[in-house]
């Protein structure tokens, strides 16, 4: 068995048996957030963990998804699906349109741009309030498929876990083919890159484009399975977040990007107390991270496990 | 004729002239090298030959088709690679993965046959780690086949990069000073690859600054002092010239 088959085959087990274990529905509600958060990681993971480049914007694709899906069925009625589609596909060319010209530019500017764009998405929903319902939020119509609307935890539960499936095939597919190598080796050298035949920037601008697209479907699929969409995931704290559990859980481990969702998600609901203290908290978690696990935990682990020692 | 020619090649950086003025013609099949003591612009010149450095002025064509001003990645898909004077190994990847990455231009695939591995993609992932075992038992790495780059010793990593740059399939293969750093064992077997690189019919531009190592298996000798030319010709030619003697031979380096 592969590597490939061998992550999916663990995570679908999971998914699988978790229901065991959730009690009640809080349970599920965390649960579902963690494959939510997680699929957003998995996106960003391909990015940052595997192309090396930085993104400090993702939660403005999120917020761009979560508000395009609720503004396109509550304001102006068109059915969910067709809405979830149109704002993944609008994320999808705006990310092309920011990153085309930055990522031309070698350095740090994409973290730059995209911190600015961020700021900028999350002040416009804001402030456009007679389309957005400003700071209040606004309600969003449950998602129905087939004639049939989407409600409960549980329901909810299983279509979370096989998108998170379905975003996780694809991206473990990616890495393990001549596109994600070239985005590994660009990572590791660009100019070794360019001279055995990839167009990097290319590759870079494709890379992000992907990560925006699956931040706003797990964006699109919020906003229904909360029926309410406030501009509090839309700030650049959850961007810092997403980043904090990409780098934690391992960079260039799709499964590392699962895990650290997961214990980022479940830790500040299980330690209410942190609360009050959720940016100090990972503002830490990532300090420590880089001092004491740089590669992250699933990559560290492994390494650990399978008795190597650790490369530089 | 020639597979490679540059007319009237230049590069400055702030008012130094690392390469001036340069004129040659690389012959399709044979080694060509480039010698010169350190800073004579030997390296300056591969950038430009590989398109990682634009020029200041002339003009570089391979075959008839004129490169200058086109991406490394465009010189790569027309047949130039080669390989760095200070390693450029993807050292987050296994050993094979690199070379494996040297098979990008053959291998390329569309974003959705990668995305949901088309059976035609897993069957060419197949050939591209078959391919690149052969390249690396073909550059005497075979032992080396699972290791992380990361943990080869330095001459290995050299070989690595030849491997790479064959998997690319090139016409024209460019090696920056491959048996610097290495001890004369090393050396000797870097030597006898490259005898059996020019033997399978690829251009070979072998960089060096130590003059006596080309002087076997080069055919033709173009020696640079600081960024012009000081002599061309075979190896014969070279060894003879009255210039290159003073400034090169006679000065008693190497
Ligand atoms: N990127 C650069 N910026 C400024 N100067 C450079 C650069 N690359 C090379 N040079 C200068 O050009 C000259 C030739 O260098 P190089 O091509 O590395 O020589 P060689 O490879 O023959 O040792 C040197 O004086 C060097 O300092
Ligand atoms: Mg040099």
């Amino acid at each position: 068995m592969s590597g490939r088959t061998a992550s999916l085959a663990t995570l679908a087990g999971i998914v699988l048996l978790l229901p065991l274990a959730l009690q009640n529905n809080y349970y599920y509600e965390v649960a579902i957030q963690v494959g939510l958060n997680a699929i957003v990681c998995v996106g960003l993971n391909l990015l940052i963990g595997y192309a090396g480049q930085i993104s400090l914007g993702h939660a403005g694709f999120f917020g761009l998804g979560a508000y395009g899906s609720a503004i396109l069925t509550a304001r102006y009625g068109w059915p969910p699906l067709a809405a979830l589609a149109s704002a993944t596909a609008g994320v999808a060319v705006l990310a092309y349109l920011i990153g085309r010209p930055i990522l031309r530019l070698r350095g740090h500017y994409l973290a730059m741009a995209t911190l600015g764009m961020g700021i900028i998405i999350s002040i416009v929903i804001a402030t456009e309030d007679r389309l957005t319902g400003g700071p209040d939020g606004m309600p969003v119509p449950a998602l129905a498929a087939f004639g049939a609307a989407l409600s409960g935890e549980r329901v909810w539960y299983w279509v979370v876990g096989a998108t998170l499936l379905a975003a996780v095939w694809l991206a473990l597919n990616l890495v393990d083919s001549p596109h994600g190598r070239a985005l590994r080796a660009l990572h590791g050298s660009e100019v070794g890159a360019e001279v055995t035949g990839i167009d990097s920037a290319r590759h870079k601008v494709k890379v992000f484009v992907i990560s925006a697209v699956y931040a706003a479907l797990a964006g699109s699929l919020t906003a229904h399975y909360a029926g309410f969409v406030t501009p509090a995931k839309v700030t650049f704290f959850h961007s810092i977040e997403l980043v904090t559990m990409v780098v934690f859980g391992g960079m260039a481990s799709t499964f590392g990007a699962v895990v650290g969702a997961a214990v980022l998600t479940v830790l500040p609901q299980a330690l209410t107390v942190f609360k009050e203290y959720e940016m100090v908290v990972f503002g830490a978690v990532m300090m420590l991270t880089m001092i004491f696990m740089p590669r992250g935990l699933v990559p560290t682990l492994a390494l650990t496990l399978s008795g190597r020692r650790l490369p530089r | 004729m020639s597979l490679l020619r540059v007319e009237g090649l230049s590069k400055e950086f702030g008012g130094v002239h690392a390469v001036q003025q340069l004129d040659f013609a690389i012959p399709a099949g044979q080694v060509f090298s480039i010698i010169g003591p350190n800073g004579a612009g030997k390296t300056t010149l591969l950038n430009l030959l590989t398109g990682i450095y634009v020029p200041s002025s002339g003009r570089i064509l391979l075959e008839a088709r004129d490169l200058t001003g086109r991406a490394p990645y465009e010189y790569a898909a027309r047949g130039i690679a080669r390989t760095f004077q200070n390693l450029q190994v993807f050292f987050n990847m296994s050993a094979l993965e690199n070379v494996m990455v040297g098979r990008y231009l053959h291998e390329r695939c569309g974003l959705p046959a990668a995305l949901l591995r088309f059976p035609s993609l897993a069957r060419a992932e197949r050939a591209c780690r078959e391919e690149a075992e052969s390249l690396m038992r073909f550059v005497g790495l075979g032992e080396y086949a699972q290791s992380p780059s990361d943990a080869m010793p330095y001459g290995a990593l050299k070989r690595l990069e030849i491997a790479r740059a064959l998997a690319t399939k090139p016409r024209l293969l460019l090696l920056d000073e491959p048996a610097a750093g290495l001890n004369p064992t090393e050396t000797l077997g870097i030597d006898a690859l490259i005898s059996k690189l020019a033997e399978s019919g690829v251009t070979v531009v072998l960089v060096e600054h130590n003059m006596k190592l080309v002087m076997g298996v080069a055919d033709r000798i173009l020696v640079l002092d600081y960024g012009k030319r000081l002599a061309e010709g075979t190896a014969e030619e070279v060894r003879r010239d009255p210039k290159v003697i003073e400034a090169y031979l006679g000065a008693g380096a190497h």
